[in-house]
């Protein structure tokens, strides 16, 4: 992994994957700036989430490259990417419901730690995991049901420990899966100044159908629409833009 | 106020030899055995989402390994008990590898077929295994000149070899990499986004299981001086998981409570009835049905029910 310059933190170049007939990715290319908030909008099926799965390695493209502050991770397994400074929540809620909250975010604490392989010390002794993921947990509002299981837990509170795993890992790249998906308004304001919150270290990028939520969030938008970038650019140029009222906004 | 608790029955267990007779002090040194490969195999089911029909396997290959080497080619029993788990340890490194190509009924169908090879050489290679006979006339060996050769001495070397691979899996599930472990059982590809690496994370556990499989069957062959390919059988490996599944999995003191319960139905019911397999069979029935998750978990639920008093 020899470093690279690169003007872009995450670049995706002439990305295609089909399922047998079905193409969901169609010459995708997208080039993001260290620390842009981009935001990725587009019907249901544009294949958004099917983007986010090659870009973290869950699923492999057919062809085209992924590449992370200029190095190939095209051919990373997910973990490796996460190494290497990449982060995601999840659309559907991923969490580990039978343990604490502190218990899950320490988890994502963990995961870029060389003593996950520690087998022969209790976890709990690790003083300092605690202290980060309680802090973590602070930095979202939660601390207080630091000790509770996931699954005594509301929704929009389980949004945001979706949130706090990612965080804790202080990713150069993070990419949020509807962050704010069924939550309530006031749940959303909520969630909106953590993510609006989020240093500039950390490149966003981010599905959302809340418009209204997400506009005030991004700065770049990218429109998907059957697997193909239809309109790309600065923010106010995409939501004025023709082909944006036609796919997506409606007339 | 849990380590206060366990001191009466710590003390009963050490003592167990001064008011027992050798008969039970025999079946306790059993179920000791029996309780560190149930132990070894519930980090792979309960703690690994893994379940394998084939842990016989590691019990096996290191009861052969030091029966062999002892009997045929004369190898003390301290040299013999490191290449024996040596190479307990590194089967199971070669079969992790092949059995976790797959998950789920896949990875159990290999881990079943893996030891099917195993139990069909040790039954036909009989230049070497002695085949049907089994391997006799094997001797216990004597740690630091104390002879194990009386019920009561054997049982205390079971004790302390059982206590310390509990106090070792405790701290494994417990530690860190316990965490990684029930993580990657819980949300596999969560767990390979925040950067850790699923397949290492079971096939590390997958060999430490055999290692600790290893270390019962040494036990095992040490306390029969015998060894005959039954115990590499899928009944073998079957009748372990069902202890483990009966007692709790991924709890620590389900796999040690169903393990006992094993060796008890098979020596008290088989002096009764000749099917006591059917009985061990009805008996597993009972627990799965009232039980579902397990004896220990089940009472568990039952005391904080009775606790909270009714509702």
């Amino acid at each position: 992994m020899t470093p690279q310059m690169s003007n872009h933190a995450l670049e995706v170049i002439d990305l295609k994957k089909a399922f047998g007939g079905l193409v969901v990715t169609q010459s995708v290319s997208l080039a993001i700036r260290p620390g842009e908030r981009r935001l990725i909008i587009g019907p249901n099926g544009a294949g958004k989430t099917t983007l986010f799965n090659q870009i973290s390695g869950d699923l492999r493209p057919n062809s085209g490259q992924i590449k992370l502050f200029g190095t190939d991770v095209t051919r990373f397994s997910p973990y490796k990417r996460a190494h290497f400074g990449l982060s995601r929540t999840y659309q559907i809620i991923t969490l580990f419901s039978g343990d604490t909250l502190e218990h899950n975010v320490t988890l994502g604490l963990l995961g870029l730690r060389p003593s996950r392989w520690q087998m022969w010390r209790p976890l709990s002794f690790y003083g300092d995991l605690a202290t980060e993921a309680r802090r973590t947990l602070d930095a979202v509002g939660l601390l207080h049901l630091a000790e509770l299981p996931v699954s005594d837990i509301a929704y929009g509170e389980k949004r945001r420990v979706e949130l706090a795993m990612a965080l804790a890992q202080k990713p150069r790249v993070l990419l949020l899966d509807e962050p704010l998906a069924g939550l309530s308004n006031t749940e959303r304001s909520q969630v909106k100044s953590l993510i609006a919150s989020i240093p500039r270290e950390t490149t966003v990028i981010m599905i959302e159908h809340d418009m209204d939520t997400a506009l005030d969030l991004a700065e770049t938008v990218t429109l998907l629409n059957y697997g193909r970038v239809i309109v790309d650019g600065e923010r106010d140029a995409v939501i004025a833009d023709q082909r944006t009222r036609e796919v997506y906004l409606g007339a | 106020m849990k380590w206060i608790a366990a001191a009466p029955l710590a003390a009963l267990l050490v003592l167990l030899p001064s008011f027992a007779g050798e008969f039970y002090v025999n079946l306790a040194s059993q179920i000791l055995i029996a309780a560190v490969f149930a132990l070894s195999l519930n980090l792979l089911v309960g703690y690994g989402g893994m379940t394998s029909l084939g842990h016989a396997s590691y019990l096996g290959v290191a009861a052969y390994i030091s029966a062999l080497l002892t009997s045929r080619y004369g190898i003390a029993h301290g040299p013999a008990a490191v290449l024996s788990i040596a190479g307990t340890t590194a089967t199971a490194a070669f079969f992790g590898i092949i059995a976790l190509r797959a998950t789920g009924l896949g990875f159990l169908m290999i881990t079943l077929a893996l030891s099917q090879v195993l139990w069909g050489l040790a039954y036909r290679m009989s230049n070497v295994t002695n085949g049907d006979n089994g391997v006799a006339g094997l001797t216990r060996p004597m740690p630091f000149g104390i002879s194990l050769d009386s019920a009561a001495s054997f049982y205390w070397f079971a004790l302390l070899v059982a206590t310390f691979a509990f106090l070792m899996m405790t701290i494994f599930v417990s530690s860190s990499f316990g965490s990684s472990l029930k993580g990657v059982r819980d949300q596999p590809r969560r767990m390979a986004a925040l950067g850790f690496n699923p397949w290492m994370i079971r096939w590390i556990t997958f060999i430490y299981a055999g290692f600790w499989g290893g270390v019962s069957g040494l036990l095992y062959v040490y306390y029969n001086k015998y060894i005959h390919p039954t115990s590499l059988s899928t009944t073998s490996s079957a009748e372990a998981l069902l202890g483990v599944i009966a007692g709790g999995s991924g709890t620590l003191g389900g796999p040690m409570v169903g393990a006992a319960l094993v060796l008890l139905l098979k020596n008290y019911a088989s002096a009764y009835i000749e099917r006591w397999n059917m009985l061990l069979g009805l008996v597993f029935l009972f627990i799965v049905l009232v039980m579902p998750t397990g004896i220990v978990p089940g009472l568990g639920r039952l005391v904080t029910g009775l606790r909270r008093g009714p509702r």
